[in-house]
């Protein structure tokens, strides 16, 4: 197939999700053998993703430790994995899920209903970052037999979140291996046992993570590699440079400086793309502190808006990976996803217009007032948005001035102590608007939680959809909650979404069967063959 | 007239009552030292916002309140600094240095395990920068004020004002990826299973890049010094005798003025040890190289209060025995110098 251009790129990231039309060589088939060689940029403290959800975690711990489902392109967009069906109560009050048999831990115990019943009920439940949020309400887990689990929830719950989230929030740990111990320090943590395609063998701090090919997995003919070697590197530079010799088949998650990666795109037996990353899209967003006077305002919020040309911000800072966000949901976050919501054009003298109304008119220097602009350290994007809206707003009389920090003195800043005016954030979206989206808009927040409300944000009218919504059991009701909370975030811009956009992997053209799932990076990668 | 073997026995004596007398010196100066640069790191990792927690949900993507909570109490973070910190000199001077909040690993471990690489990598960076810098110093002092001194001093001079990462990344770029001729970054082959010489040549061959780009920034430095301590020491009266003997040239350079311009070099040698343990960060960063640097710049990121006062613990110590042993090599090449 011929090289992926830009364009075709962004289609198949951004467009059509499940269309046929895979801009990677997809349809080829890898055979038996070889050795992966993947570019690692980060070390998490352990690989128990059943603790912690989160993708950097997920990148390594997906292979060993498996979902009961993950998600998948097309179809309902949700594909089985540990469980192969799952059905509501009519009453909203339980789940039953169907568990595959015959699946081995990678010590050869068997694989049963008691070990999810322990994992949703010991770790999801009680330790894990966004499972807290998503099985508060479950009761118990029953055990009928080996194969089946029934999730028992304290009042109603919409279904449709708990399958939406089980991609990220149900990672199946043994419960052999973990029952009775102290479970955020067991020695499984950093050498993980698992269902999943790869068995963990071992890993030197600092230098590489090594998983190799579970001759006993439960999908037949699966995996197809001997090896996966993770290669920690530092420095985006280095592994642009690794890529070019051929060290490394692959790097995910914007491993590389979108310069290099669009130079590297040229280099022959090189891919760069955005697809796989569909269910995992990140929101370059303008937090707004409430509790500074002209913000609470919402002509001036409107103005801010309207001083932002999301266009050139897309072509430039973002090179065209990725599309201007109409809300806070993005455009591949079907069934949820609405366009039928208020949209600010870039308009710069409509913005002053709404400025001089508000009553913050140009002083004799030719401003209005002054704000502070704190980017995200993390990524590339946020630091360079801040940039840029830093240009945009001075052009409409506001003299703002960018405050950089490292991490966690952006944290403490913005989400602890409210040291802000502007903040840009990358926010992600992950397939449901319950699990990490509705957070940044209800009230009630304690100071100190980052990625929620922090904002001084409190609307009774958005409270009361964001509640609703969640405990909602008719699908097609909860659908239309989140349309009208869709349009009401765009009425009230407590926050600017910007831009939804993807990462950027590279890969070697050696490399077949990838990128082929909404989340491809922190899937468990069972069918990645090499040439 | 001949020395007698009671009187050698006896100089022999007083040398080592001076040294151990230094030894002793140095050790209870130590200890106030270590003290002091842990509390300082201490005070600015505190005076930096944020903490070990917030870093931490900022890696994961968040958690709520209780969680967070939960967190902090377990690593402590929830009593004074005051506290904080009388517990760490307490818990260091029972010589445990703690776990890592962010590699879940004890940091005596940790370090161990990263201080080999370190340590390979300094050694043969700063004997390269140092043998480098006494030839092509020697070379240009030889031959002072002619072209040739000039374009030594001037090559070395632009590749002093070269950042390291760039000459680093150029270096990939031209022997690893271009030519191919060496490995791009790592230590040694992972996962390889290699043992014996087979494992030592590989992870000679690993170095080659990083030692280059580390000694090639210091080169400069030390290039300098020999040349202006060579030609200091050719104006001295006893280089004039010398060359009234009748001796010859290189006689003369490498017998009589060399050693005697080795000196400020060894002296800058003790004092870079310290900056090199900070200057590794770079070329561990961009060769890939698990050491102490890279380490350390993660803990800062990262507020990894434990494993940055590891870290400055076990350095503060390494630079005081290097210090100590300049110290006695003075002694050695100079023996008017006493313990200062």
């Amino acid at each position: 197939m011929a090289r992926v251009t830009r364009r075709t790129v962004i289609q198949g990231a951004l467009g059509a999700a499940g269309s046929s039309l895979l801009p990677w060589n997809a349809h080829a088939q890898g055979k038996r053998g070889g050795v992966l060689m993947v570019a690692a940029d980060s070390e998490p403290a352990h690989w128990n993703g059943a603790i912690v959800a989160s993708n950097g975690v997920f990148f390594v711990s997906s292979k060993v430790l498996e979902t009961l489902a993950d998600q998948a392109f097309g179809g309902t967009g949700i594909k089985p994995l540990l469980a192969t069906a799952w059905t509501p109560a009519a009453d909203g009050k339980s789940l039953t899920f169907q568990l595959r048999s015959g699946v081995k831990w990678h010590d050869g115990r068997d694989f049963t209903s008691a070990d999810v019943a322990f994992s949703a009920m010991e770790v999801w439940k009680k330790l894990q970052n966004l499972g807290r949020i998503v099985f508060k309400d479950l009761e118990a887990v029953e055990t009928p037999n080996a194969t089946t689990a029934v999730f028992r929830f304290s009042k109603p719950i919409p279904s449709q979140l708990i399958v939406n989230a089980l991609p990220a929030v149900s990672t199946v740990i043994p419960k052999h291996l973990y029952e009775g111990t102290d479970i955020a320090a067991n020695p499984a943590n950093l050498k993980p046992v698992g269902t999943g395609p790869y068995i963990f063998a071992e890993q030197k701090r600092g230098e590489f993570t090594r998983l190799e090919r579970n001759p006993n997995y439960w999908a037949p003919n699966q995996p197809l590699v001997d090896r996966i070697l993770y290669r920690v590197m530092a420095d985006k530079g280095a592994i642009a440079a690794a890529h070019e010799s051929g060290d490394i088949h692959l790097s995910c998650f914007s491993a590389v400086s979108t310069p290099d990666a669009l130079r590297l795109g040229k280099v022959k037996g090189l891919q760069v793309s955005t697809k796989g990353y569909e269910g995992i899209l990140y929101t370059a967003t303008v937090e707004i502190n409430h509790r500074t006077k002209q913000l609470a305002d919402l002509r001036v919020r409107k103005a801010i808006r309207h001083a932002i040309d999301a266009r050139l911000l897309l072509d430039t800072v973002f090179n065209g990976f990725g599309a201007i966000a109409t809300g806070p949901v993005p455009a591949t976050g079907a069934p949820f996803y609405t366009t039928d919501v208020p949209q600010y054009a870039f308009d710069p003298l409509r913005a002053e217009a709404l400025l001089d109304e508000a009553g913050f008119r140009r002083g004799a220097d030719g401003n209005r007032f002054a704000l502070r602009i704190l980017p995200a350290p993390f990524f590339e994007q946020t630091r360079l948005t801040g940039d840029y809206l830093r240009q945009a707003l001075r052009r409409i009389g506001i003299d703002a001035q960018i405050q950089t920090n490292d991490t966690p003195g952006h944290f403490a800043k913005v989400y602890k102590d409210h040291q802000f005016d502007l903040a840009i954030a990358a926010l992600v979206y992950r397939n449901d608007p319950a699990i990490s989206t509705t957070v940044l808009y209800r009230s009630g927040t304690p100071a100190g939680i980052p990625f929620a409300n922090q904002y001084g944000y409190a609307d009774p009218e958005m409270d009361k959809l964001i509640d609703q919504a969640a405990s909602e059991i008719n699908g097609q009701e909860r659908i239309k909650l989140y349309v009208a909370f869709q349009k009401k975030v765009m009425t009230d811009l407590p926050i600017l979404p910007l831009i939804d956009f993807p990462f950027l992997s590279v890969v070697s053209e050696k490399v077949v069967d990838h990128h082929n799932t909404p989340r491809w990076p922190v899937s468990s990668w069972p069918d990645v063959g090499l040439a | 007239m001949s020395v007698s073997p009671d009187r050698g026995r006896r100089a022999a004596g007083a040398v080592a009552g001076r040294a151990f007398v230094l030894i002793r010196r140095r050790l209870a100066q130590a200890l106030p030292i270590i003290v002091l640069v842990l509390v300082g790191n201490f005070v600015l990792m505190k005076l930096a916002p944020g903490d070990a927690v917030d870093a931490y949900f900022a890696s994961i993507g968040g958690g709520d309140a209780g969680v967070i909570a939960q967190l902090r109490a377990e690593y402590g973070l929830d009593q004074s600094a005051l506290a904080q910190l009388g517990l760490y000199l307490w818990k260091t001077a029972q010589l445990d240095l703690g776990k890592s909040l962010l590699h879940g690993q004890p940091v005596l471990t940790l370090i161990l395990e990263r201080m080999p690489n370190t340590l390979l990598l300094m050694l043969s960076g700063v004997s390269l920068a140092f043998g480098l810098g006494v030839i092509l110093g020697v070379a240009a002092a030889r031959r002072a004020g002619t072209p040739a001194d000039t374009a030594i001093v001037t090559l070395g001079l632009i590749i002093y004002a070269t950042p390291g990462f760039w000459l680093g990344l150029m270096l990939i770029v031209v022997f690893a990826v271009k030519l191919a001729w060496l490995p791009v970054s790592g230590i040694e082959t992972i996962a390889s299973q290699m043992t014996g010489f087979e494992r030592v040549l590989d992870i000679a061959r690993h170095l080659v890049l990083p030692t280059v780009s580390l000694a090639l920034v210091y080169v400069a430095i030390y290039m300098r010094l020999m040349r202006a301590g060579m030609l200091e020491v050719y104006g001295l009266d006893f280089v004039r005798t010398a060359r009234a003997k009748g001796l010859t040239a290189d006689r003369i350079d490498f017998r009589h003025v060399l050693p005697n311009a080795l000196l400020p070099m060894v002296t800058m040698l003790g004092l870079q040890f310290g900056t090199l343990l900070g200057g590794s960060v770079v070329i561990e960063s961009v060769f890939s190289i698990p050491g102490i640097g890279r380490l350390a710049f993660e803990s800062v990121v990262n507020r990894d209060l434990n494993t940055l006062l590891g870290i400055v613990f076990m350095s503060a110590l390494l630079v005081i025995a290097v210090n100590l042993i300049v110290d006695l090599l003075y002694a050695h090449l100079d023996p008017r110098i006493e313990s200062a």
